[in-house]
């Protein structure tokens, strides 16, 4: 019997390629491209008087400088159109977009200027050294309350930077608050942060002149959504058009963001000059000219009765987007509903404004908006505790949703414009497992010991629920080669997560074929032309279930014709190890078996043999009945299928994570001891990369808590846009991880998963400020926090009287 | 019209094999390996030695490849990622590793792990936990939070051990061969 591959901790089939230097991501194609580099705005808010590209004009190797004139001049294309509002809201009543090149005027440091095209990079950014550009300076709207006040604004005719108010309520949470038995009222702020994925952004772009096509790579997580964009803009049949992600270094969010202004002017310009053209984005470019997030100010209500049971919370936050809105709401409507979290708030009201700043724009990464809202969320349940002296896990169990009140809707609209309905969950066993695996009701000796030796020591908890899993749909196609391998593609991309591994396994299973011969190729429009993208969590759940949809679908395809051949019921066979066997019946026992390739081979009815196996295709050598034509009406040739799986909403998967801290009491500094995480994915396909994933999360949750921040000075000018020093973690700051798992299936799709790839990083922030404020005894309401950030409170708490 | 750009000649080795390249001076080795020599393992993070995806190998020491200059390389013998490959071309035990212990996601930053820890594991072939994580922490990843890397040094190690053990038997019965 084969073993069965889901739930197993299959290695990925990935790696050997990408361990021995043979991946292929972005820069390492097209060496023979020319290069692009930018000049880029050095000021954030600008009107361009004129630029000068005289003194580049020399330069040997030098190709072709492009400005927004140019794009204007082109009156073929909509490339000097702004670039698309990709996800438009009834209540984004001042969308702006930037323009592919600067039109007159920059919202922010590093908005792309001039595009200098060259025969390498090195001499493209001699020429970007030697164009001059004049500026006339305006004041920079730079900060949350910067933008609030709205003493200048980014864009004219946006009053008061306001591109967005949304409310959303169940009840009347202020009455609720105010007719409360107690309340607290909160102000909570966190700061920005980045995907910061090791590979940045990169484009190569080839014209096909006698095919009148165009062949692009982009390290994207959406290529047949850079495809239409792409075709779009630059006025092309989207048939000409085909896109491919090669391999990604990584994602998190930001590469879900289309087209960028380099994916549209790369192949604009490799069509104008008929040579393949590149840019790869050089770290600096990634810190200035992509995405951030995370930035918001929370002022929170909250009112509740002698239990600690929340009976009305009314929120209002204003959301830092940055200069452009592309992405729309996305982020801040994450925040607004999945703040609640795994419980139930009573009356809940929450009002949030989307604010334009002159800086990089802010684009999910991962965890989009989840992470401020846990956080937010959590300092509400640990101020609860401390109001009423309630222990904080108790606090939070009484405030859960019980798993018999499954499914639960919290009357909210989601991010997909779907109800905000818990699908699953078993929120008190998560927190009794998490409990047990931290140590929580032993960790005052452990405070005690710690003690006795002069260290101080703390402990937290938080506990998040993540919609996963988004909509509207994934496909996939399999087809049995007649070889017996198998073929599967779907159309989203990956960036590490191991898709093809995963997928494989469903598909191992699902058909009886064995691990290695099934090839997975994601991420190409070539292959797969309708699908949405790598981003919400929802690989695993989307084009997974579609997978196994089609799986299914191409098994019953292949007993039936295997039942023909093998003189058979259908409902009498199983496919073994890649071999159709009459049920019971000895291995390879040729009249009661025929391997898969042979079905392949059967289903294609053929007048041309090209090998021996293909023989038995032709049409003398079966006995087909004359009197019927060789394919069926409504069948097809091959041993394939295409499904896709669209389910009504987002899955909610669950976790909780609890930290021990320990803080220095001279220097400051915060070190963690401990991290538990329990975590709910519903059923788990490969617990190996479910735990990687956690893991990276994690880093990513402690980074964002303790080290990250993007630093602009009050003019816009981001100080800190490099490795040196954007604190990213190293291995000596990023905690081993203890996990236990939970898996309450999703009854939303036929494998029960839940999504994975985000939850990590969610509680993070949330955790670790609840154990520096256990450890500490000072209130925590601001993240990431420093040691000098530390040592400053426990001055401000030392001189309060 | 501005004066084509000169170039130097420089000659070193990449995974054994000799390499003569004619390169402008300030042609950075990380550019060389990739687009000239298209050794593309080699991957680029930061563009400031802050990363270390680019590390490879300069004489058996980890070296940040977006740091050097190529033509600053004459005679030297240069290992990348592909040079950390077993003698069959399938993976070493360094790679082998990264796959048994999932020490790699996104694949991007793994190369310059690889070469690292190959170095380091050259100094000191059975690190413990807390030596294996020391050892790889000036690479950045930001997919696996360095948990399953730590686990792949160690595993490494164990991998390493018979390979190291046969070369020291062979060294000692022919004590003129280099190890």
């Amino acid at each position: 019997m084969t073993t069965k591959l889901f739930g197993q901790r299959v290695k990925r089939s990935e790696d050997p390629r990408l361990v021995t230097g043979n991946g292929r991501y972005l820069d390492d194609l097209g060496h023979d491209a020319l290069e692009v580099a930018f000049v880029r705005s050095p000021h954030a808010h600008a009107r361009i008087t004129d630029v000068d590209v005289s003194g580049a004009l020399d330069i040997d190797g030098l190709v072709a400088i492009y400005t927004y004139e140019d794009l204007v001049a082109d009156e073929s294309t909509q490339m000097s159109d702004p670039l698309p509002l990709l996800i438009p809201h009834p209540t984004l009543t001042h969308g702006r977009t930037p323009y592919a090149l600067a039109n007159r005027e920059v919202n922010h440091v590093g908005e792309a200027i001039v595009m200098v095209v060259a025969t390498n990079r090195y001499v493209a950014e001699d020429a970007v050294a030697q164009i001059h550009v004049d500026y006339d300076v305006l004041p920079a709207v730079v900060g949350v309350a910067t933008a609030r006040d709205a003493d200048h604004l980014v864009h004219e005719d946006v009053p008061g930077n306001v591109a967005a108010v949304m409310v959303q309520q169940t009840g009347d949470a202020d009455a609720a608050v105010d007719a409360a038995p107690h309340s607290l009222e909160l102000d909570l702020s966190i700061e920005r942060s980045a995907s910061m994925p090791m590979e940045g952004k990169g484009v190569l772009a080839r014209w096909d002149a006698d095919d009148s096509s165009l062949l692009m790579h982009t390290s994207t997580q959406t290529s047949t959504s850079v495809r239409q964009a792409v075709a779009a803009k630059l006025a092309l049949p989207v048939d000409r058009v085909e896109v491919v992600t090669p391999d990604v270094g990584g994602g998190f969010g930001v590469k879900i963001v289309h087209p960028w202004p380099e994916e549209v002017l790369v192949p604009w310009a490799a069509r104008r000059l008929g040579q393949a053209v590149k840019w790869t984005e050089d770290r600096r470019e990634h810190f200035v000219s992509s995405a951030h997030e995370r930035g918001q100010l929370h002022q929170v209500r909250v009112g509740y009765d002698d239990d600690g049971r929340l009976l009305g919370l009314s929120v209002r936050f204003w959301h830092d987007h940055g200069a452009y809105i592309p992405y729309g709401l996305i982020v801040p409507i994450i925040t607004s509903t999945q703040l609640l979290g795994p419980y139930k708030p009573g009356a809940y009201r929450v009002e949030f404004a989307s604010l334009y700043t002159n800086t990089v724009i802010v684009t999910p990464y991962r965890g989009a908006g989840r992470p401020q809202g846990c956080f937010v969320m959590e300092r509400v349940m640990d101020a609860i505790a401390q109001d009423l002296g309630i222990d904080r896990a108790v606090v939070r169990e009484r405030n859960f949703i019980r798993p018999d009140e499954m499914p639960y809707d919290q009357g909210l609209v989601f991010q997909d414009g779907r109800a905000l309905a818990y699908d699953s969950g078993d929120f008190p066993a998560s927190l009794d497992k998490l409990r047990k695996l931290v140590g929580w009701d032993d960790f005052e000796a452990f405070r005690e010991q710690a003690e006795a030796e002069g260290r101080r020591v703390g402990i937290g908890l938080a506990c998040y629920v993540e919609g996963t899993g988004v909509g509207p749909y994934e496909g996939g196609h399999i087809r049995v080669e007649s070889d017996g391998s198998v073929v599967v593609s779907t159309g989203l991309t990956s960036q590490g997560q191991g898709h093809q591994t995963m997928l494989a396994q469903i598909v191992a299973d699902e058909l009886g074929v064995p691990f290695e011969r099934i090839r997975v190729t994601t991420g190409d429009t070539r292959r797969f032309k309708y699908a949405v993208g790598t981003f919400a969590s929802r690989t695993a759940v989307m084009s997974g279930s579609a997978v196994a949809m089609t799986a299914r679908q191409v098994r019953e395809k292949t007993l039936r014709i295997a039942a023909d051949a093998l003189e058979a019921s259908p409902d009498d066979l199983e496919i073994v190890e890649g071999q159709v066997r009459v049920k019971g019946a000895p291995t390879a026992a040729t009249n009661t078996s025929i391997d898969l390739g042979t079905v392949a081979v059967l289903s294609n009815p053929l007048r041309y043999a090209f090998d021996d196996a293909t023989k038995k295709a032709t049409q003398f050598a079966s006995a087909a009945d004359p009197s019927k034509p060789p394919i069926t009406p409504g069948d097809a040739p091959g041993l394939e299928g295409t499904d896709y799986y669209s389910p009504t909403q987002s899955t909610f998967a669950n976790g909780m994570h609890a930290v021990v801290v320990e803080t220095d009491p001279d220097t400051s500094e915060i070190k963690i001891l401990r991290y538990c995480v329990v975590h709910d994915c519903g059923t788990i396909i490969n617990p190996m990369i479910v735990e990687g994933q956690i893991h990276g999360g994690v880093a990513q949750g402690v980074g964002g808590a303790l080290y990250e921040r993007m630093e602009y000075a009050a003019d816009g000018q981001l100080l800190n846009a490099s490795y040196m020093d954007f604190l990213m973690p190293y291995a000596t700051e990023v905690p081993t991880v203890e996990i236990d798992h939970l898996e309450t299936p999703s009854p939303l799709n036929p494998l029960g998963v839940k999504g994975a790839g985000e939850a990590g990083v969610i509680p993070g922030s949330a955790a670790i400020a609840s154990a520096i404020e256990d450890a500490e005894g000072i209130t925590i309401r601001r993240m990431p926090i420093s040691p000098s950030e530390l040592f400053h409170l426990r001055q401000e708490q030392e001189n309060t009287p | 019209m501005n004066p084509v750009e000169q170039t130097v000649s420089v000659t070193f080795t990449v995974n054994g094999t000799l390499q003569v390249l004619d390169t402008p001076p300030r042609r950075l080795l990380s550019d060389a390996l990739r687009h000239d020599l298209r050794f593309t393992g080699t991957h680029v993070g930061c563009e400031h030695g802050v990363c270390g995806a680019c590390t490879v190998l300069v004489d058996g020491a980890p070296t940040r490849s977006c740091l050097v200059f190529a033509v600053s390389l004459e005679g030297a013998r240069i290992t990348t990622v592909e040079g950390c490959c077993a003698a069959d071309g399938g993976m070493g035990p360094v790679q082998q590793a990264f796959q048994d212990t999932h020490a790699l996601q996104c694949g991007f930053c793994t190369p310059g792990f690889i070469t690292t820890i190959t170095a380091f594991l050259d100094e000191n072939p059975a690190p413990d936990a807390d030596e294996a994580r020391e050892a790889i922490a000036g690479n950045l990843c930001r997919c696996t939070g360095y948990q399953n890397i730590v686990a792949a040094v160690q595993r490494a190690a164990q991998l390493r051990r018979p390979v190291v053990e046969e070369r020291a038997q062979r060294a000692s019965r022919n004590p003129g061969e280099e190890p």
